[in-house]
């Protein structure tokens, strides 16, 4: 799948809420329970199923934090592979709706 | 400490209300024996009352949402409620008596993703569920209904209250649990009712029955453990607090009172008259239970339980004094390890009374 097309949105099947800029997100399905550090919740609450990935981490993690550009990519995209095996987010190559699937 | 449980000791010590009851009526299909509710409808909130303080709650932080009641079934827009509290990405769980449960709504709470359905059933035997439900066949109706919600692959816990006249029915329960895929839990607990009757209390199981749960490993897990004599108390311990209540949990009512706990009537402010963060965070009544450490404790603070005990805050102020000892729990204490508790050696027993001596304060209004 080419990095410009990805999209990444919340899963409808999750529960999730901010505390002290950690996400914490529980997956209903298995009640399997995570938390997010800062980067990652940035990426996790900008996954509208509109914005590319790719943009995602230009604009808002490039942005927020000092990191190298290519590695926040790859970071971000491992992270994104790791949520979608646990059904926490949907990827696609094509835009979704925002919290897809209820 | 799991991750779960290490989010929420820091939601405790940022003061975050991480988890919130709302119960949405008072309403009910039943009439159980022990229910402490006043079921008439006083004003409750509206289905558009209940959604802004959703949206208040989850700006709060609230992660974990238990809808409850009265049956929350009782209320006509309830599914819609539910829609809106998943759309801001609550974990919810639902406690219900399930009657009024059928296929389709089984289905649409799967749809929705609620994370648990607990559902009270007080016998196996449908003559003692029904004559403490006080409706004709609601265990059957019950059992149907978990049948259509495991159906939908749904997590259903079967929460039996124990008392005196069902004393002898936990194992049926817990049995019926298992075959219906269910978890199971017991809590001997009866709360004095909401006016202030205490003769509820009556239906409490006497502490003598006490050690045969206590000592149950089926029930209680490892017996060394949870019947251990109780440890010295550490600092640590004596600076510590007896619960979530008012510290990272709370209850909202039907009527939009806001409570430390659903098991704790003093009144904090009412939604309906300020936002819930100001509530939460600036409440005097709030700010005095969140003060309360162990060595605060006028009873307690001296008990060789004081570490262990699960001594209940507002069962202690349904009692007299939210620093008092809370008389139930001193009962447990003692059955579950055979140590006197403080509170039985200042008024010289060598085993609790038969009755516990409550004196019920109701709550009053809080001014505007």
């Amino acid at each position: 799948m080419p990095e410009d097309s990805v999209y990444i949105a919340r899963s409808s099947a999750i529960a999730a809420r901010a505390l002290a800029g950690e996400m914490m997100v529980m997956n209903a399905a298995d009640s399997t329970f995570f938390t997010m550090n800062e980067v990652a919740t940035v990426i996790f609450q900008a996954a509208d199923g509109r914005t590319p990935l790719r943009e995602i981490v230009r604009d808002r993690v490039c942005e927020q934090f000092d990191v190298n550009p290519e590695q926040a990519q790859a970071d971000a995209e491992q992270f994104v592979n790791e949520l979608s095996s646990h059904g926490i987010l949907l990827v696609s190559n094509r835009p979704l709706a925002a919290e897809a699937s209820r | 400490m799991t991750l779960m449980s290490e989010m929420g000791q820091k939601a405790f010590n940022l003061g975050v209300p991480i988890a919130v009851h709302m119960d949405v009526t008072y309403r009910c299909n039943e009439r159980c024996v022990h229910c402490y509710l006043d079921h008439d409808d006083h004003g409750e909130l509206t289905t558009a009352e209940i959604k802004d303080v959703l949206d208040q709650l989850a700006e709060a932080g609230v992660f974990f949402l238990t809808f409850s009641g009265g049956e929350v079934f009782m209320r006509r827009d309830f599914f819609e409620i539910l829609e809106h509290a998943r759309r801001l990405m609550f974990n919810v769980k639902i406690k219900t008596n399930a009657v009024m449960i059928h296929e389709a709504e089984a289905r649409r709470i799967r749809e929705l993703d609620v994370d648990t359905i607990q559902i009270s059933v007080y016998s196996h035997r449908p003559e003692v569920h029904d004559a403490i439900t006080k409706l004709p066949h609601s265990l059957e109706r019950t059992i149907k209904s978990i049948r259509f919600l495991r159906q939908q692959g749904l997590r259903v816990t079967i929460a039996n209250v124990m008392m005196t006249v069902n004393s002898a029915d936990h194992l049926g329960v817990k049995k019926l649990a298992t075959e219906l895929g269910a978890h199971y839990t017991l809590d001997p607990t009866i709360t004095p009712m909401m006016d202030g009757d205490t003769s509820v209390l009556s239906l409490r199981i006497p502490g003598e029955e006490l050690p045969e749960i206590f000592h149950n490993p089926d029930l209680v897990g490892s017996q060394e453990e949870f019947c251990a004599p109780p440890k010295p108390p550490s600092k640590e311990d004596l600076e510590g607090y007896s619960c979530s209540a008012g510290h990272s949990y709370c209850y909202i009512s039907p009527y939009g009172d806001v409570f430390p706990c659903v098991q704790f009537p003093l009144p904090t402010g009412n939604i309906r008259q300020q936002k819930f963060l100001d509530i939460w965070n600036f409440s005097p009544q709030m700010k005095e239970v969140r003060s309360i450490q162990a060595k605060d404790l006028t009873v307690c603070s001296s008990c060789s339980h004081v570490s262990s005990c699960s001594r209940c805050p507002g069962l202690a102020y349904m009692e007299g004094s939210m620093r008092g000892p809370s008389t139930a729990d001193c009962e447990k204490s003692f059955y579950r390890t055979g140590v006197p508790t403080a509170n039985m050696l200042r008024q010289g027993l060598s085993k609790p009374r038969t009755t516990a001596p409550l004196i019920q304060i109701r709550p009053v209004a809080v001014p505007a």
